[in-house]
Formats: C-alpha cells, structure tokens, sequence
C-alpha cells in the first residue's frame, strides 16, 4: 500500500530528526523568554513579544527570506560562522533554525499562558521557606507549569514537521540533504506520475502528526494524574 | 526590641506607612481589609520593596534604604503562612514540610521535626496528597512547613479566615501550643478582633495604609466594641465541668457558672456575649437566669449609642466581664468606677469556641 522510495524514507528520517533537534534546541531559550514575559518586571515586554511573534504572523517565506539575510555569507551572522567554517545555507542546520525560528512563537506562547496561571504565592511561599530563585524555579515554577511546557513542545514539534516556507528559502530542498516530508511532497506534486508516492508520504505525515498529539495527550494525563 | 521596622511604599493614590518596634512576640496586626496589612507583611517577608525606610530583625538589618541593603525573601528568616496554605500541589505533605528545612545548613536547624509533628497532629497525613486534605489540615501542614524553615518571625496572614466556624476555633488551641512550645515571635494578620483576642497579646491597628495604633489586644477590644456590629465577647475559659442532669456545672476561675447541658464535657473557651448581659442594682429576688454575679463596676467605655461597663467578680481577682448597656441605663442604675451590682445572665447565652 505505501510507495516508499529510499529518498523518501530518508525525507522521513530527515523531518523527524529536523523537529526533535528544533524542539531541543528551542526549548531552553523558549522558557527563557516566556519566563521574562510571564513573571518579571522586565521593561519592554511588548517589544520582546512582538518580535517573537513575528514569524506566526509573517509568510513563512518571509521569514525564510529574512533568515537566508541573516545567515547568508554577507548576513551578520553568517559572516561570523564562515570564519568558523560552519555553514548554515542548504544544509541540515538551515532547515532546523528555520523550524526553530517558525515554531517559537508557538513553544513560548504555550508556557507563558501556563507560567502566568500559576499563582504567584507558591513562588512567594517558596522564596520565604528560604529558596533562591533559580531554586524555585526548577523545584516550583517547572513542575506547575510542565504541561504547558509538554503542550508547547507538542505544538512545536508538530508545526516543524509541517514546516515548508522558511525551510524551502533557508535550506532548500535537496533530497538525502534537506529535503523533509513537505518539501518531498511539493516535488512529486509538481512531478508528473508522482501522485501515488505524494499520497504515501501524506499518508505517513497524518500518522506522524496523530501520533505526536497522541503522545502528548498521554504524557499529559500522566502529569495530570500524579 | 526583637523587630524595629519604619517602612513607606507609595501607590498610586495612598500612601502605606508604618513605623513601629516590637518587645512582644505574639503581636497581631489588626485592620478591614485595604487597610495595609498584605503590603505591611509583604514589605517584611522581602515580596515587596518598600520606597523608603528601614527593617530590623533581632538586629539584623533586613532591609535599609539610606544603606541600599535589601535582603531576597531566601535569607530573611521570616516565615510566611499564607491565607489558603499553598501547599505545594506537586508535593506530597512529607515533602511540603519538609521544603524550607531541607535548605537550611544544618547546624541552623534548631526545631525537633517529630515533636511538631506531633504537636500539630499532622503524623498521618505525611504520606498523603496534599490535595486531598481539608482545610485545616492543610492550614496545619502550612504552618509546619513554614516554623520547620526555623524562621526568626513567622506572618501568618489571615490563616483562619479560610476555615469555617468550629474548625476555626479547633486549631486556635494548636496554635497557641505550638507557639508556645516553639517559642517563635509571630506577626499574626487578621481582621477579625476574636481570633488577635486568643492568639495576641499586643496589636497594631492599620487604618487606610496607616499604622494608627499599637495597644494591648485586650484594650482593643474593649475600646472599639461599639464600632463592630457584633458588639463585645467575653471570652470565658469553663473547666471541671460537672452534669447536674439538666445544667452543667462549671469553674470560670474560682466562679461557679451554670451551663446548658450539652454532649461535649470538655473544659474549654467560651463566648459570652456583652449584649446578655443584664445589670441589676439588688439582687433579684428569683429569676429564670441561672447565673447571678456580685460584681464592682472597675470602668466604662462610652461609645455613640453604647456604654461598655467592666465588671470585677466578687472573689475572684484579675478576673473581669464585660456588660454592655445603654446610656439611659447607666443613669438610672447610677452606674460609675466602684458601684456594686449584679451581673445576670441565662446558661444558654454561653457558646462553645473550642
């Protein structure tokens, strides 16, 4: 019944490994940031959100666009990495920050909505019972808030292996090297008598998609019920 | 002087300040709410930075403006048992208690964990949910948690308020055990003037973000009775209960008191309102009241529409009630510092606190 070529089973391989390595790398900087929104008194706290929401509002291929700027050999930071002798352009690393950089603002929204539920005398109560902060905030604050966390990751893991726009621009769509589900689904569509192989790999894209939500549901039954 | 504290926080519209030092440990802050109470104790505990002034704790400077010293709330040493206990909801009740404990050196930890536990009655619940237990066992566990941090002042901000009726008076006698065996100062935040009555000797008064007053609890409720609604309660502790079938018969000191029979014997803290009170200048040749006092007028509190009159039992000294009359009443009986009369009031206007 599934048409699977080895290209495929690569792009298969690829798009997984592009969404679990975006949801790690993510998610450090993405608590982080919904720490700074949901609990300080940080000034300019509109401005940070704006930014990071720019890309959930932006075209993906926009936001691939502007990072092909950044990243690019004259880009700020491209410029940088090249004396490294790292490059970030058509490779693997491009169509991971380009999933990264589309689904933060989804992974960020997610635990801030659940930081801010959490009420601030729990914080308080552990400070005085003599707590520091960063004390408080692995032993209180991240268990209260695990589920929004595990519900940002689910959401983040799922936009990156749907990620198309950013990924196309930034990384482009070189099979073996860059080229994910969606990107291997747009070139059979585009491909005469490719239907059938297209219709596989949708067809594993529902499944992997069911099977994250499914997991995440279970993981958050199990925080629930503890 | 345990706690000297002169603190300022402005917010928009009021102005909160209080300036005040302690000798008492066991002192209440008393006000309706919005009068400055959350910002006092949160401005103690380090949850709120005050605009100007300074905290000083057993000598330590907890907080100075002039000296831009400003300790986190991690190493003040000041306990906070907050109104709805927050225990942690990821913890069990072992690893709630045992919170703040568990981050002290352990040279500094001077509080016996098995002995409270035993004090509060908590030793069964150690393995449970903690969002399984009820209210006052929560509030228990709360306040365990908080004294087994070994803190140098423990706020407890309005801990009884959450709790109904009877459990509220239930846990007041744990209280005062556990303050008394453990010897920690507290700050105890409420608005209701009976619980600052049982738990405090001494009280500060906020009134809209101001500390007005610093007297004895006592004083308090003696001077404001005709403020409340609810009027002065003399609060009677009634033991060597004896069944006289229909009445019970009970000790208030040396006093012999009559009670309504009820299925709970136990010696314990009584309210007696001042409003059932009734004075007569002779003694009543028969009545249905059954308990009639000789008593010595020692003073009266004028209110608007009240006159708060306090009586010294005969033969039994130190001991005193509260009667509260009308005005037209204290002329006619001719009442003033050093007359004699009669207190008489029925064996059901007694009501069981604890």
């Amino acid at each position: 019944m599934l048409n699977l070529s080895p290209d495929d089973i690569q792009a298969i391989k690829l798009s997984l490994q592009v969404a679990i390595t975006a949801t790690v790398i993510a998610l450090p900087p993405g608590f982080a940031v919904a720490y700074l929104l949901a609990l300080s008194n940080m000034r300019g706290k509109a401005l940070l959100e704006g930014v990071i929401n720019l890309p959930l509002v932006l075209p993906p291929v926009v936001t691939g666009y502007l990072l092909l700027l950044l990243f690019g050999r004259k880009g700020w930071i491209g410029e940088l990495l090249d004396k490294f002798d790292i490059r970030i352009i058509f490779t693997l690393r491009g169509a991971v920050i380009a999933s990264a950089v589309v689904g933060f603002p989804l992974l960020v929204r997610s635990i801030r909505i659940g930081m801010e539920g959490i009420d601030r005398q729990y914080i308080q109560a552990s400070r005085t019972l003599g707590a520091k902060w960063w004390d408080t905030l692995f032993t209180i604050t991240v268990p209260l808030c695990s589920r929004a966390i595990l519900a940002g990751m689910t959401l983040m893991f799922a936009r990156s292996l749907g990620e198309f726009g950013a990924t196309i621009v930034l990384a482009g769509n070189i099979p073996g090297i860059t080229q994910t589900i969606p990107l291997a689904i747009y070139e059979y569509t585009s491909t005469p008598g490719g239907d059938s192989m297209a219709l596989s790999l949708c067809l594993i894209s529902i499944l992997l998609s069911f099977a994250v939500l499914l997991i995440g549901e279970a993981a958050n039954r199990t925080l629930t019920g503890r | 002087m345990f706690l000297e504290v002169n603190v300022t926080k402005n917010f928009p519209g009021i102005t909160c300040h209080a300036a005040f030092s302690l000798d008492n440990k066991q002192c209440g802050v008393f006000g309706p709410s919005g009068s400055g109470k959350s910002t006092l104790m949160h401005m103690l505990a380090g949850l709120l930075e005050p605009d100007s002034g300074y905290i000083r704790l057993n000598g330590r400077t907890l907080f100075d403006h002039e000296q831009r010293i400003s300790l986190p709330p991690d190493q003040r040493r000041v306990g906070v048992v907050f109104q709805h206990a927050h225990l942690f909801p990821h913890l069990s009740v072992q690893r709630n208690l045992f919170y703040g404990m568990n981050r002290l050196p352990k040279e500094e930890r001077n509080i016996d964990p098995d002995h409270l536990i035993k004090v509060l009655q908590i030793d069964k619940l150690l393995s449970r949910n903690v969002t399984k237990l009820s209210g006052g066992e929560r509030q228990r566990v709360a306040l365990g948690r908080t004294i087994l941090a070994c803190p140098q002042l423990i706020l407890l901000d309005e801990p009884l308020s959450g709790l109904d009726g009877t459990l509220k008076y239930q846990i007041i006698p744990q209280l005062q055990q556990v303050f008394a065996e453990f010897s920690i100062p507290m700050l105890f935040i409420s608005h209701s003037l009976q619980e600052l009555r049982m738990m405090t000797q001494e009280v500060l008064v906020m009134h809209k973000g101001q500390l007005a007053r610093q007297l004895a609890t006592e004083e308090l409720a003696r001077t404001s009775f005709g403020t409340g609604g609810q009027g002065y309660t003399n609060l009677l502790h009634l033991e060597e209960m004896e069944d006289l079938g229909k009445l019970l018969r009970c000790r208030w000191g040396s006093i012999p008191m009559m009670l309504v029979k009820a299925p709970d014997q136990r010696p314990g803290e009584f309210a007696l309102n001042g409003r059932d009170i009734i004075l007569f200048k002779k003694h009543p040749d028969a009545s249905s009241a059954r308990n009639m006092l000789s008593c010595t007028v020692r003073r009266t509190y004028e209110t608007d529409w009240l006159v708060g009159v306090e009586l010294e039992c005969q033969g039994c000294q130190g001991q005193s009630l509260i009667a509260e009359i009308v005005p037209q009443s204290v002329d006619e009986l001719d009442i003033r510092p050093g007359s004699e009369v009669v207190a008489v009031f029925k064996a059901s206007a007694f009501r069981r606190l604890y």
